[in-house]
């Protein structure tokens, strides 16, 4: 049976010894050798909010691969029933490339904050928003073009992924156009502006790929 | 970083901030353990309703319209029992209960790394619990189609059974509310433990709860959003005339339906992608609390500690490529269901590491027999025991004799069930003095204890040998198919145990809320213990330390040192500070 | 160094508590071996080799069973607090390796051994010469349907399905080769001839089981899965469902019929005397 012999010591890393900050993340900085029970802010680190963006990316990742794979299972199934989508309206192409040119103006916003370019800023910030709601517009028309050439949800399964993907991602977007608008009008408190700006360039960028990554699955698969 | 103390946030004083919409980590933990215990007494009044009528089928009920329980009633009652227990149970109170409360606290932090985000988790919860609780009462009653909710029967709507119309669509909509509750508690778990962890607390100076909690939030962020996907095209199936999961030409009670060319292995696929992870979220802080007291109470450091993380680590990877042995029977190709059945057998691997771990861990030990040390003793029993039985169910061959039999049910009540519910018990009697300054009773917990252990085995070690005699689960009477007549009596008996074991609960809810305010003051550290919870007040101030965040200096289990007066040593005692031998 | 007040009542839970586990694993080992409580014998060459398979991975579980339940058992009242010193330790690396080794083994090389019988079940195809027996199962009944002396089985159409009107399956009037298809509510098949059924579902998800076949498959709406066996002793089996399958799941039964070679021919030509299908 395990355990009968005693080992003392083996695992001489559990020693006593000051320590060295919290492992992988490494940021707490105080080693903390001292007698003193080292300070340390209640508050949140900032880097924090960047730590939570990125996980969060990574489940809403998950969700929308759960609805790729289902894509790819159902179309690829014998007696899928699979009709490919009749019309492709033109303007699927201008929101993509609507959405490519914000992720460019954010980008651009992005540095001139960092260059302390205040009104720089703001301006291209803004005209990010106003490409996300043209995004956004164009999606609304896209959908009603499919609509007039009679593509509805249950039509096919192609169009049901096809409403099913746009609307997830839509929602997802617009929830990134309320944090856009958000960071220019709302006071922060806990998070400041530079990793507001950051976390919010981070969600963005990620459903502009994500876009541009379903938008290439419905072309395939049309 | 820069100020020392006196960074204690403003305390929230109306009754409203502080008890009901807190951000405070600790209030929220509260919150869903109450949550938790509620539910957890409607899905045992479920399971006692339904063991008494499989013992006696024809038995007048006085709380059931018409007197004697119907087969689509029966139906609702084991779909809603799985629900809740699963969901509202064994994934509520160990991670949202006490994970909530101590992951903070044992990482030195002063609260989640996001306290508004934790709020919104607890309500999404409590808004899904109210939905399912609703379920009960629409037109049509509960689902009836399992806590699985298998495709075509949970997406045709009403004429595949009464339930399947407002009840089914009530069951989505409070999963779909739970993923997303669930999935903003991981994000917070995670981003807690990466960046709000004390200086010197490394990843391996962290407590094997932790490491637990840690570990099922990554397999929560992972897995629900696939829930959540699945729901979603469900709820499409129901109401938008799409066809995902259902077929051409399925026809119900001669009336063809109009969908086609769906899969339902489709629905089946993404269930169970969550599913199989949803049972190590439901075990794996469980394992954590076992480790956790087993060393308290051996006075012993764990043995092996980097095994017992990585083993924690291994089962969460292995969690994600076993799902397929659900589906062993399913029309899956048989391929892949043998690539799916080596890969479950190599999953009992780090299963058993953690369990000759524990063994090793007592060994040479000093045990005292607290009440959460008895729990957690009965968790390693109870853990080998179900563990075992999945070794029998991951070989698709012997599942062909088993599946869907007592022998299933004996098996995952037992491991991710009853274990489970040991690691809250005992994670309960542990932390009670932390969270609420005063001790329970020890003879009532011990009573407790003894009830439950021996209930626990009487009730589910039948249902294994029910099984293996053919005993098909899910069946509203026993008495319509011949083979299963004889096999009555075990239902008799498991029923009478049944009824035993639930009513011993009672010395538990009694002891929790009569200690709430008669028990025996508790002291900082009531058990001699050695992680960062031990050494702040009982309960901790609002922001955990009192302004005094600790460092730590050394492993979470430092105890019966040689070197030292104590037989404990605290993570965050300095160094120059321990008492040593001359 | 302080040692903590002994615990009078130490001895006593503990002794207590190990004596209720190795009561468990007495009770337990004496239910098996007594064989209280088994599965009926099986009635294929594959069902015995899956009972093999299931009594091998019973000796291997219930080894470690009896050693890790006596193992903890042993702990608990051995190392119950008496004030003794509790050993200071971490660990140790060699066990480690060697449990973790040991049990990849074991249990990574009990499921390799486990190929064998699903292969032979579910890998190779029904030999041509096999009875081909469509099972079509709906909300709460099986349907047989055999192709008749054509050795063909009738176009199906799911709009025609009228089990009120005696045309459960849907079979289509005009096609001639359904003309002399039986549909029957239980199974019949000749001893030791391979017959492969055809499993498909009409509404929700079903399943067919017997226990002596050791044979559970879901019948899945959309797909027809074929399942073949050799049954080797006449007799009468039941066939239940086991997926849930809505309120009357728990009645939803059948008959498997295993006959002689001549009782066989005999059950066809008396199907055959009323046309099927109208």
């Amino acid at each position: 049976m395990p355990g009968t012999t005693a080992t003392p010591d083996v695992e001489l890393i559990h020693s006593d010894h000051g320590g060295t900050g919290g492992g992988s993340s490494g940021g707490n900085g105080q080693g903390g050798g001292g007698n003193e029970p080292s300070g340390r802010a209640a508050g949140v680190p900032q880097r924090t909010y960047v730590t939570g963006m990125t996980v969060g990316l990574g489940g809403i990742l998950m969700f929308f691969m759960a609805l790729v794979s289902a894509y790819i299972v159902r179309k690829g199934m014998p007696n899928s029933g699979w009709v490919p989508l009749p019309v492709f309206p033109r303007v699927l192409w201008l929101n993509t490339a609507i959405l490519l040119a914000s992720s460019v103006t954010l980008a651009r916003s992005r540095k001139l904050f960092r260059a302390a370019d205040e009104e720089g800023f703001r301006h291209w910030w803004g005209v990010t928003t106003i490409l996300g709601l043209f995004f956004l517009v164009g999606q609304i028309i896209a959908w009603r073009q499919f609509a007039q050439a009679g593509v509805y949800m249950a039509t096919n399964a192609s169009s049901s992924f096809l409403y099913v993907f746009t609307v997830a991602h839509g929602l997802h977007l617009a929830g990134g156009v309320i944090a856009l608008v958000s960071v220019l009008f709302r006071p922060t408190h806990r998070l400041t502006r530079s990793t507001a700006t950051e976390v919010v360039s981070m969600y963005w960028h990620f459903m502009d790929g994500l876009w541009v990554f379903l938008f290439l699955l419905l072309i395939l698969g049309r | 970083m820069s100020s020392h103390a006196h960074v204690v946030p403003h305390a929230p004083t109306g009754f409203v901030s502080k008890y009901i919409f807190s951000t405070d980590h600790k209030v929220i933990g509260i919150q869903y353990i109450l949550l938790a215990m509620t539910a957890v007494f409607v899905g045992m009044i479920l399971s006692l309703v339904m063991r008494f009528h499989l013992a006696w089928p024809n038995a007048h009920l006085p709380f059931i319209q018409g007197g004697i329980m119907t087969p689509e009633q029966y139906a609702s009652l084991l779909t809603m029992h799985g629900t809740i227990m699963v969901f509202f149970v064994l994934t509520t109170a160990p991670q949202g209960g006490f994970g909530n409360y101590f992951l903070p606290i044992q990482i030195g932090a002063p609260d989640m790394a996001f306290p508004h985000l934790n709020m919104l988790s607890f309500w999404v919860t409590f808004l899904a619990f109210v939905a399912i609780i609703a379920a009960f009462f629409v037109p049509g009653g509960a689902p009836l189609s399992g806590w699985t909710g298998y495709a075509p029967l949970s997406g045709l709507g009403e004429v595949t059974g009464p339930g399947e119309g407002w009840g089914q669509t009530m069951w989505i909509v409070s999963i779909a509310l739970f993923c997303l509750a669930s999935l903003l508690g991981a994000l917070n778990f995670i981003a807690t433990t990466i960046d709000m962890r004390a200086p010197g607390m490394s990843l391996f100076r962290m407590p094997l709860t932790v490491w637990g909690w840690f570990v099922t939030a990554i397999l929560g962020l992972l897995a629900f959003g696939v829930l959540l996907a699945g729901g979603v095209l469900l709820l499409l199936d129901r109401s938008a005339g799409t066809s995902f999961f259902i077929p051409a030409g399925t026809v119900v009670n001669d009336q063809l339906q109009p969908h086609s060319g769906g899969s339902p292995l489709l629905w089946q696929h993404l269930f169970w992608f969550f599913g199989h992870p949803e049972v190590y979220i439901a075990i794996l802080p469980g394992m954590g609390v076992a480790s956790h007291v087993l060393s308290t109470f051996s006075r012993k450091p764990v043995f092996g500690y980097r095994a017992m993380a990585g083993a924690i680590c291994a089962i969460g990877f292995l969690g994600f490529m076993v799902w397929g042995h659900h589906m062993f029977v399913s029309g899956m190709s048989p391929y892949s269901g043998f690539a799916f059945s080596v890969l479950t057998m190599s999953i009992g691997v780090p299963s058993a590491i953690k369990t000759f771990n524990w063994l090793g861990t007592l060994w040479n030990g000093k045990i005292q027999f607290k009440s959460p040390m008895l729990f957690a003793l009965g968790f390693v029993s109870l853990f080998v025991s179900g563990g075992l039985s999945g070794l029998f169910l991951a070989q698709p061959a012997i599942d062909n004799r088993l599946h869907a039999t007592y022998y299933v049910v004996a098996h995952f009540h037992l491991v991710m069930g009853v274990a489970a519910i040991f690691g809250i018990f005992a994670a309960t009697y542990f932390w009670f003095p932390k969270m609420f300054g005063r001790m329970m009773s020890e003879p009532l917990a011990k009573l407790h204890f003894w009830f439950t252990f021996i209930g626990a085995y009487l009730i589910f070690m039948p249902m294994h040998w029910l099984g293996i005699a053919g005993g098909i689960r899910r069946y509203a009477d026993y008495t319509a198919v011949d083979f299963l007549k004889p096999l009555q009596n075990v239902h008799y008996f498991m029923t009478i145990a049944a009824f035993v074991t639930g009513a011993a609960q009672l010395f538990f809810l009694f002891n929790f809320f009569w200690s709430l305010k008669h028990g025996a003051k508790a002291s900082k550290n009531p058990w001699n213990a050695t992680t960062l919870e031990w050494s702040t007040d009982s309960p901790p101030p609002l922001d955990n330390f009192d302004g005094h965040y600790p460092s730590v200096y050394r492993g979470p289990y430092e105890f019966s040192r040689l070197d030292t007066v104590d037989d404990f040593t605290p993570q965050n005692i300095p160094p120059a500070e321990v008492k040593r031998n001359k | 160094m302080r040692s903590s007040k002994r615990d009078r009542g130490s001895a006593a839970t503990a002794g207590l508590l190990s004596l209720l586990i190795v009561i468990l694993v007495v009770v337990t080992v004496y239910v098996f071996v007594a064989r209280l409580w088994v599965a009926p014998p099986a009635i294929t060459s594959v069902g015995h080799e899956i009972d093999h398979q299931y009594d091998l991975t019973l000796y291997v579980t219930g080894t470690v069973f009896i050693l890790s339940q006596m193992g903890l058992a042993y702990a608990i009242f051995r190392f119950r607090d008496r004030g003794q010193r509790a050993t200071y330790t971490h660990g140790n690396n060699a066990m480690e390796v060697i449990w973790t080794s040991a049990t990849i083994i074991l249990f990574v090389g009990l499921g390799l051994l486990g190929y064998k019988a699903w292969a032979e079940m579910r890998f190779t195809e029904a030999a041509p010469n096999a009875i081909q027996v469509e099972v079509t199962e709906n909300q709460f009944v099986f349907n047989f349907r055999y192709a008749g002396p054509d050795g063909k089985f009738g176009k199906l159409d799911p709009k025609l399905i009228s089990a009120s009107t005696g045309n459960p399956l849907g079979l289509d009037p005009n096609d001639p080769a359904g003309k002399d298809d039986i549909v029957v509510p239980t199974l019949t098949v000749p001893v030791n001839h391979e017959v492969e059924l055809l499993i498909r579902s009409q509404d929700v998800i079903h399943n067919f089981y017997v226990r002596e076949l050791r044979l559970q498959q879901d019948a899945v709406p959309g797909l027809m899965i074929p399942m073949h066996f050799t049954a080797d002793t006449i007799g009468r089996y039941e066939i239940v469902c086991t997926q849930l399958c809505g309120l009357a799941h728990y009645r939803m039964r059948s008959f498997l019929d295993v006959v002689s070679e001549s009782d066989y021919q005999n059950f066809l030509k008396q199907q055959e005397q009323p046309a099927a299908g109208q």
